[in-house]
C-alpha cells in the first residue's frame, strides 16, 4: 500500500491517493493495482459483505470509489475458525472479492462495541453478538493472520467522553502497548494502522498520536470518536491527533458519520471514513438527498413529512411517497433511482420487504460515495472551506423552508 | 384469448413448448416463484433476470392488502409499479384467504372473510377477485374457486367442485381485459376422479387460455397426488398449458412434467432458504448444521450460480439465520437451481433423453436406488424406464 497527499486546501483538508499494489503472493485472479481517491469512505459490512448489497450488485456502485469495505474480524468468533478461514484462503479468497481491498477494524460500530468497563491490561472488551467477549491482541492477531486483510487495525482500549483522567490516561497506554504486542506479533506484515484514542483529552489525544508515530506503521487508525463527546468538542482533539502524525501516511476514522461529521474529519486532516451512518439511514428507512453539485443552491420543493426527513433525507416509509411515482433522487445514475420509484420503496417498506433495505443501500452508498467525491474536487480546487460552509448553510436554509412548509 | 401455446417437443406424455405471454417468451415446463408482495423475498429484479427467471406470481390478497390494486392500477400495473419486464401470473385470492384467515367461510355469492384491518366481514366475489386482477394486471389471472382441504371428503368436495364450475362463468364474464391477460380456470373435485373429470370437462367446454390443477400439494398422499395429475393431464386439451398449483418440491416437478404438466409454482425454495436450507441435486443441505462451519465445499459444487461460484458452506454458515445476507445469498441459489430444472426438463424433451435425465435425476436423489413406489408408478403411466436407478427391491415407503 501506497500513500501519497495530492493537494491541500488552506488549512488541514487534504485530497490524497491511496494505492494498493497487487494483492500479495496469492493467485489471486485479480492482482490488480487498484487506486482510490482519499478523502474517501470504507464500506462498513457485516461479515465481510455489505449488510444487503449480494457481490453480485456490488460492481453497480461507482468504481474504484466503492472497493474499499471494512470489516470487523470479532464477527467471525462464532460460524468458522480462524483455521477454515485459513485453509480457504483468506478473506478475499471466502468473500470471492479480488478486485476490493479488506480494512480490519476491531469495532464495527453497529454490533461489536467497545465496552470500556470490560476492558483490562490483558485485552480489549466488545459487546457483541455472541455476548460480551474479551480479546487478547493475541487472539486478535490469529484472525487477522488467517484472513490476511489489506490493512488492519491495532486493538485499541477506546473510552467514552465522560471517563476519569486516570482512565483515559490508561487506555493511552495500553493501546500504545498493545500497537507494540500487535506489531511484533504480526507474521505476515500487512499494512498497520496504528491505533489512537485519548477521549476527550487534547493532552492524552496528543500523546497516543505521537506513540503511534513513532511506530512503524503503514496509517493510522482514530478512535474513541461518537462516543458521547459533543460535535464542538472535537476540533481541537482531531486537531491535536493529526497535528502529531507524519503527513504521508493515511488517517482512519471511526465514530464520524453524518455529513457534517465527515467534514469536520476532513477539516482536521482525515482520509478514511466508515459508513455506519449508511446502514442507520437504510434500516430506519431513509434515503440521502441532499444535493451533490458544489454550490447548487436546489432548495425548491422539500416533500412534506414529518417522519424525521430533513434538508438532507427523506423518510420513505412516509404516507407521502404512497404515489409518488419518481426515483428517489432526479437523475441520479444508482441501481435504484434507475430501476426505481419511492413509491415502490415506500411499499416494500410498508410491508417488511428485504427489497426496500437492499435498494435503500445502494442508493445511500451510491450517494454517499457522491458527496465524497464533490468534497475531493473542493479539496483539489482549493475550495474546502467555501464547500463546508456552502453545505452547511444550505442545509439551514432547506431545514428552514421544510419546517416552515410543514407548519404552514 | 392472449396467449399462444407452442408445443416444441414431446416425450410421451411430456411436452416441451414455447408460451407466448403478452410480457415474455415462457419455456416449459416452468417454474414460477413467488413474489407475494410485489418483489421475491431479498432478489433484485435484475437479479432474478439474470438467473432466468421467466414469470414471476403475485398474490391478490397480499397485494390487495396493501398498497391496493387500486393504486397498482393508478401507478400502471404491477409490472411497472415492481418494474418487471417479463411475465407476472396472479392467483385468484381465494386461496390465500382460506388459508390464511380462520375465519374464511365460503358461499354461493363469494368468500367471506374478517377484514385484517378491521375485523369487519368483508366479501370477495368472482366478480371481485377478477376486477382486483384486472387493476393489477398480470399476463395470467386466476379464477375465484372454491378451495377445499384435499384431506376432506364426503359431499363439500362435490360441492366446491359444481361450485367452481358456476364461479368460473361469473369470472369469464367479469373478465375486461381478455385480449391482454389470460383467464386461467382451476379443476376442483378433490381426489375423486368423477368429480375430477366432472370438472376437467366443464371447463373445457368454457375454452378457456390455459387450465390449473387446484386442490393438491394440501398433505394428500403421494399416490393420490399424482394420480390426479396424471388423469387432468390426460383429459386437458393439448394445445394449452398446464398448471398444477402450489407444486413443488424438485421430485413433484419433475414427476409432473413426466406426466404432461407444464407450470408449477411454489414458495419452497425462498421459505427454505430463509431457515437456511439449500437445495441440491442430491435434496436438501441444511447450512445450519455444524458440520457446515468446516465445510470448504461450495454449496452445490455442481452448480453454476453466483453464489456457489463464490461462497464455501463455511461462509454461507456463519452467515445463515443471523443476517439478512445468508437468506439472500440462499434464496438466489435455491431459486437459480429450480429454475435450472425447469430448463433441464425442457431441453431434454425436446432432444429427446427425457428418460436419460430422469434417472439421472433420481440416482442423485436416491443413490441407494430407494426410488419411493409413487414415482416407480407415476413413472410407468408417463412411459418413462427407470429401471436403471432402482433398486432390484423398491421399498414401499412413501
Ligand atoms: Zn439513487
Ligand atoms: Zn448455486
Amino acid at each position: 500500500m501506497k500513500f501519497a497527499v495530492k493537494a491541500w486546501s488552506k488549512g488541514r483538508a487534504r485530497a490524497g491517493v491511496l494505492q494498493f499494489v497487487s494483492s500479495s503472493k496469492s493467485s489471486s485472479p485479480c492482482p490488480t493495482e487498484i487506486e482510490i481517491e482519499t478523502p474517501a469512505l470504507l464500506l462498513s459490512t457485516r461479515k465481510g459483505l455489505p449488510f444487503f448489497i449480494s457481490p453480485d450488485l456490488l460492481p453497480s456502485l461507482p468504481s474504484p470509489d466503492s472497493h474499499l469495505l471494512q470489516f470487523s474480524p470479532l464477527h467471525f468468533l462464532e460460524g468458522i475458525t480462524p483455521e477454515t478461514i485459513t485453509t480457504i484462503g483468506g478473506l478475499h479468497e471466502m468473500l470471492g472479492l479480488h478486485e476490493f481491498r479488506f480494512a480490519a477494524v476491531p469495532r464495527d460500530s453497529i454490533v461489536c462495541l467497545p465496552h470500556c468497563e470490560g476492558t483490562n491490561k490483558l485485552g480489549a472488551s466488545f459487546e457483541t453478538p455472541f455476548g460480551r467477549i474479551l480479546i487478547k491482541p493475541s487472539e486478535y492477531m490469529k484472525f487477522i493472520d488467517s484472513m490476511k486483510p489489506n490493512s488492519w487495525t491495532t486493538l485499541a482500549d477506546e473510552v467514552p467522553a465522560w471517563v476519569s483522567q486516570k482512565r483515559n490516561k490508561t487506555s493511552v497506554d495500553r493501546t500504545v502497548r498493545w500497537l507494540d504486542d500487535c506489531i511484533a506479533l504480526s507474521s505476515k506484515g500487512g499494512n498497520i494502522f496504528g491505533a489512537i484514542v485519548g477521549g476527550s483529552s487534547v493532552e492524552e489525544r496528543r500523546r497516543s498520536a505521537q506513540e503511534a508515530a513513532k511506530r512503524n506503521v503503514s496509517g493510522y487508525w482514530i478512535g474513541g470518536f461518537g462516543l458521547g463527546e459533543s460535535m464542538d468538542d472535537r476540533p481541537p482533539l482531531l486537531n491535536a491527533v493529526t497535528d502529531s502524525l507524519p503527513e504521508q501516511k493515511p488517517r482512519q476514522i471511526c465514530g464520524l458519520g453524518l455529513p457534517e461529521e465527515v467534514l469536520q474529519g476532513i477539516d482536521s486532516g482525515v482520509d478514511l471514513f466508515d459508513t455506519t451512518y449508511i446502514y442507520h439511514l437504510t434500516t430506519g428507512g431513509f434515503a440521502l438527498t441532499f444535493p451533490l453539485e458544489r454550490f447548487v443552491r436546489n432548495v425548491s420543493d422539500p416533500q412534506l413529512s414529518n417522519m424525521g426527513s430533513d434538508g438532507t433525507k427523506i423518510n420513505l416509509n412516509s404516507e407521502v411517497y404512497r404515489k409518488d411515482d419518481v426515483p428517489i433522487v432526479d437523475g441520479c445514475r444508482c441501481y435504484t433511482c434507475q430501476n426505481h420509484t419511492k413509491a415502490y420503496i415506500n411499499h416494500l417498506l410498508s410491508v417488511n420487504e428485504m427489497l426496500a433495505l437492499i435498494l435503500l443501500e445502494i442508493h445511500n452508498t451510491h450517494h454517499y460515495l457522491g458527496f465524497f467525491r464533490a468534497i475531493r474536487e473542493a479539496i483539489k480546487g482549493g475550495k474546502f472551506e467555501e464547500f463546508r460552509q456552502q453545505f452547511i448553510e444550505d442545509r439551514r436554509e432547506r431545514d428552514h423552508i421544510f419546517t416552515a412548509a410543514l407548519s404552514a | 384469448m392472449a396467449l399462444q401455446f407452442e408445443i416444441l417437443g414431446r416425450f410421451n406424455r411430456a411436452r416441451a413448448a414455447q408460451l407466448i405471454l403478452p410480457h415474455f417468451i415462457c419455456q416449459t415446463p416452468l417454474f414460477m416463484p413467488v413474489g407475494t408482495k410485489g418483489t421475491i423475498k431479498g432478489l433484485t429484479t435484475s437479479q432474478l433476470e439474470e438467473i432466468g427467471c421467466q414469470i414471476i406470481l403475485g398474490n391478490t390478497y397480499h397485494l390487495e392488502l396493501q398498497p391496493t390494486s387500486q393504486l397498482i392500477d393508478e401507478l400502471g400495473g404491477l409490472h411497472k409499479f415492481m418494474n418487471w419486464p417479463r411475465a407476472l401470473l396472479t392467483d385468484s385470492g381465494g386461496f390465500q384467504m382460506v388459508s390464511l384467515l380462520h375465519l374464511a367461510d365460503i358461499t354461493e355469492n363469494g368468500v367471506t372473510f374478517q377484514s385484517p384491518v378491521d375485523g369487519k366481514p368483508m366479501l370477495l366475489t368472482p366478480e371481485e377477485s377478477i376486477q382486483i386482477q384486472n387493476r393489477i394486471g398480470a399476463d395470467i389471472i386466476m379464477a375465484l374457486d372454491d378451495v377445499v382441504k384435499t384431506t376432506i371428503t364426503g359431499p363439500r368436495i362435490e360441492e366446491a367442485m359444481y361450485r367452481t364450475l358456476r364461479w368460473i362463468d361469473r369470472c369469464i364474464a367479469a373478465h375486461k381485459r381478455p385480449n391482454e391477460q389470460n383467464l386461467f380456470g382451476i379443476v376442483q373435485g378433490g381426489l375423486d376422479p368423477v368429480l375430477r373429470d366432472i370438472c376437467v370437462k366443464g371447463l373445457v367446454e368454457r375454452n378457456l387460455p390455459g387450465y390449473a390443477i387446484g386442490g393438491l400439494a394440501g398433505g394428500e398422499d403421494k399416490d393420490s397426488f399424482w394420480r390426479v395429475v396424471a388423469q387432468c393431464t390426460a383429459a386437458l386439451p393439448e394445445d394449452k398449458p398446464r398448471y398444477v398449483m402450489g407444486v413443488g418440491y424438485p421430485l413433484d416437478i419433475v414427476v409432473c412434467s413426466a406426466l404432461g404438466a407444464d407450470m408449477y409454482d411454489c414458495v419452497y425454495p425462498t421459505r427454505t432458504a430463509r431457515f437456511g436450507t439449500a437445495l441440491v441435486p442430491e435434496g436438501i443441505l441444511k447450512l445450519t448444521h455444524s458440520a457446515m462451519a468446516d465445510d470448504t465445499r461450495p454449496v452445490d459444487p455442481t452448480c453454476a450460480c453466483m453464489v456457489c461460484k463464490r461462497y464455501t458452506r463455511s461462509y454461507i454458515h456463519c452467515l445463515v439465520t443471523k443476517d439478512a445476507m445468508g437468506s439472500q445469498l440462499l434464496s438466489y441459489h435455491n431459486l437459480f437451481y429450480m429454475l435450472k430444472l425447469s430448463r433441464d426438463l425442457h431441453s431434454s424433451i425436446i432432444e429427446g433423453r427425457l428418460p436419460e435425465y430422469v434417472c439421472g435425476f433420481l440416482q442423485k436423489m436416491f443413490p441407494k436406488g430407494d426410488v419411493p413406489e409413487w414415482v416407480c408408478n407415476a413413472m410407468e403411466v408417463a412411459g418413462i424406464d427407470i429401471s436403471s436407478c432402482c433398486a432390484p427391491f423398491p421399498s414401499s415407503q412413501d
